[in-house]
């Protein structure tokens, strides 16, 4: 039983893993660039939504749709200013980039906001319900449900408009595209927009029931790494299959191991794979 | 005759005593510093300045030489503290011997990582290392022996060469600090002129090309990384008796090996002096944001950390080919304004500009 119990809460958290990774999938598809700042962006849409709800007590809930838009900006702003211009840079000032990005804004937090751990008070979403025995919370179910919605609708975007088209054409062949009329900077900056908007609903939904603090993002990026590589660099469907897989181990290793332990595994995971089948599960290397 | 003399740079400019001039105050400098400042700050900057451009150096035979980007070089580092630490607690045997073992270690661990993970390229390479730098992370965390999460104090003795520990001065940590460093770049010296050197830039460059040229790359690799390794193990033992104490979040977090790898980036990837730039630039700021921008940060103490990340930014965003880059498009600048100079003095038909080939 408890294992069961583990299983769903393990597939919970890699739905929400599995947001995450889509985000740093699609940018990495589309320019080869990994972005370092993602679990500092994912860290700014929390602290996003918990002050809008202690400050205008407006529920994290009810914020979602504005932390996503601002973030959806924050990506395009981020590609116009900073990654447009190290696009043929080195691969080291492609990573320093980002990753240092990432410091600036992990410190400017705890520069204004302290190191404090903080939670949302009394969010809408509280408590927890029992299927068939077993207990699951709901701000979990919430969470996992949005990823869920969120990716379907990103998955419909790619797949069945023209602009999501057109995304898939310039991460597919950059030159190509550009011959048939794709501007790749505009799909680049949309790819970075649309990255941060998943970490933007990942980051309020996981503010319901998360601890909120400066150095929050960081385990979920480094999580978020392995799943694109597990899913396959650039693959969408493939991040959410990995987040699934990732939620499960670091759950399970926790109940049978010890949870000293969970990112061990989760690492190891990573090295598995990287080991015996480099494009990942669905990636085409 | 005035495209040879527009040809020349500075460097070639200077005579050759002239040279023999500059190493000779130089290496005053650096030999006289301690007595010079003898304050406990300004020594233990200087301290800082040289391991972390040991470290860099050392991160630089193969992420900027060889070209494969490892963010997992804390591994390496913590071999080192923990090896040494270890060896003089249970067994009482010396930091010196124990820094030797320490380096054997990291010699097997370069085997044990890098005969997997050098078959892996780009992205792939660079967070495989993160990877392998987080378990030894956690596992060191949950080790007893090891101190674990608490970590270890490194036995107070009395302190002398052979303890390997200073209580009253920070003199002798200076030195053996700057012996450090110059031995890892004198490796790098003549690295850069070896066979082996070459073939790590071959590797580099493509490693394709290199392997069809018959090159054992997969062999260069792993001695890139093994001379890369054993240095940053020195470093870690070195850490570990000058601080004396270590515990996985001081010698072994991620943070550490990304800021070594900094270094070298902030100052020149494949370069000699990119390192040494580096650390002399890098390590100042964060420690003087530190010490002077404290009363900035009221609520946390991150204050450094903004300027830091702006600035590694800016960097990689401007001069992506680091500090050395853009001393180079200085010298450049000056170069064209001396050759401008030399062009006028030659139609005037009097050399007072002379350099060695003017003859």
């Amino acid at each position: 039983m408890i294992l069961l119990q583990s299983v769903v809460n393990g597939v919970l958290l890699g739905l929400v893993y599995a947001l995450i990774a889509a985000g740093l999938s699609l940018i990495f598809g589309l320019m080869e660039i990994v972005n370092f700042a993602h679990g500092q962006f994912l860290m700014l849409a929390m602290y996003g939504a918990y002050w809008l709800a202690v400050l205008y007590g407006v529920d994290p809930l009810f914020s979602l749709p504005l932390w996503t838009i601002v973030l959806f900006l924050l990506g395009v702003a981020t590609y116009w200013l900073i990654i447009a211009r190290v696009l043929r840079a080195p691969m080291l000032a492609q990573i320093f980039s980002t990753f240092g990005l990432g410091v600036f804004l992990q410190s400017l937090a705890q520069f204004f906001w302290s190191p404090d751990f903080r939670l949302v008070p009394s969010p809408l979403v509280k408590g927890r319900i029992e299927i068939l025995g077993l207990f699951v919370g709901i701000p979990e179910l919430v969470a996992s449900l949005g990823a869920v919605i969120a990716f379907a609708l990103l998955y419909l975007f790619v797949t069945r408009t023209e602009t999501g088209r057109a995304l898939q054409a310039t991460s597919e062949d950059r030159e190509a595209a550009a011959l048939v009329g794709i501007d790749s900077h505009r799909m680049f900056a949309l790819g970075w927009g649309i990255g941060l908007a998943c970490v933007g609903i990942a980051g309020v939904l996981l503010s319901n029931f998360y601890y909120i603090f400066p150095e929050v993002g960081f385990p979920f990026a480094l999580i978020a790494y392995v799943a694109v590589a597990l899913g396959g660099f650039g693959s969408i469907p493939g991040a959410f299959v990995a987040g699934i897989i990732i939620g499960l181990v670091e759950v399970l290793s926790g109940l049978l191991i010890g949870p000293a332990y969970k990112y061990l595994f989760v690492f190891l995971v990573y090295l598995i794979v990287v080991f015996t089948r480099p494009q990942g599960l669905f990636g085409r290397y | 005759m005035t495209q040879e003399l527009a040809r020349r740079s500075i460097s070639e400019n200077l005579s050759r005593w002239g040279k023999v001039l500059l190493g000779v105050i130089l290496a005053a400098f650096l030999l006289g510093y301690p007595f010079v400042f003898t304050g406990p700050f300004p020594q233990h900057l200087m301290i800082r300045i040289f391991l972390f451009a040991a470290l860099a150096q050392a991160w630089n035979i193969l992420g900027g030489y060889c070209g494969q980007i490892s963010l997992g070089h804390a591994v390496f580092f913590g071999i080192g503290a923990y090896t040494s630490t270890i060896l003089l607690i249970y067994w009482h045997l010396s930091p010196w011997l124990g820094m030797v073992v320490g380096v054997l270690l990291s010699l097997v661990a370069t085997l044990l990582i890098g005969y997997p993970t050098f078959r892996l390229a780009g992205h792939y390479f660079a967070i495989a290392t993160i990877a392998v730098g987080e378990i030894a992370r956690v596992l060191v965390t949950n080790w007893p022996f090891a101190g674990g999460a608490v970590g270890l104090y490194v036995p107070l003795l009395p302190e002398g060469l052979r303890t390997f520990e200073f209580h009253t001065t920070k003199v002798p940590y200076y030195y053996i600090s700057l012996l450090l460093l110059l031995a890892v770049t004198t490796t790098t010296w003549f690295l850069e002129r070896s066979r082996a050197g070459y073939y790590f830039r071959a590797i580099k460059a493509d490693p394709d090309a290199a392997r069809s040229l018959g090159i054992p790359i997969h062999r260069y690799k792993l001695l890139a990384l093994a001379i890369s390794g054993a240095f940053t193990a020195m470093g870690g033992t070195f850490y570990a008796q000058y601080v004396l104490y270590i515990d996985p979040e001081s010698v072994l977090p991620l943070m550490l090996s990304v800021i070594i790898c900094l270094v070298a980036v902030l100052g020149g990837v494949g370069t000699l002096w990119g390192p040494i730039l580096g650390a002399l630039v890098l390590i100042p700021l964060s420690e003087g944001t530190r010490v002077y921008l404290a009363g900035m940060g009221g609520a946390g103490r991150a204050f450094d950390l903004i300027v830091y990340g702006a600035l590694i930014v800016l960097m990689s965003v401007f001069e992506p080919t680091g500090l050395i880059g853009l001393w180079r498009r200085i010298q450049r600048a000056l170069e064209v304004r001396v050759s401008y100079a030399r062009l006028a003095a030659a139609r005037r038909g009097e050399q007072t500009v002379r350099g060695p080939g003017s003859q």
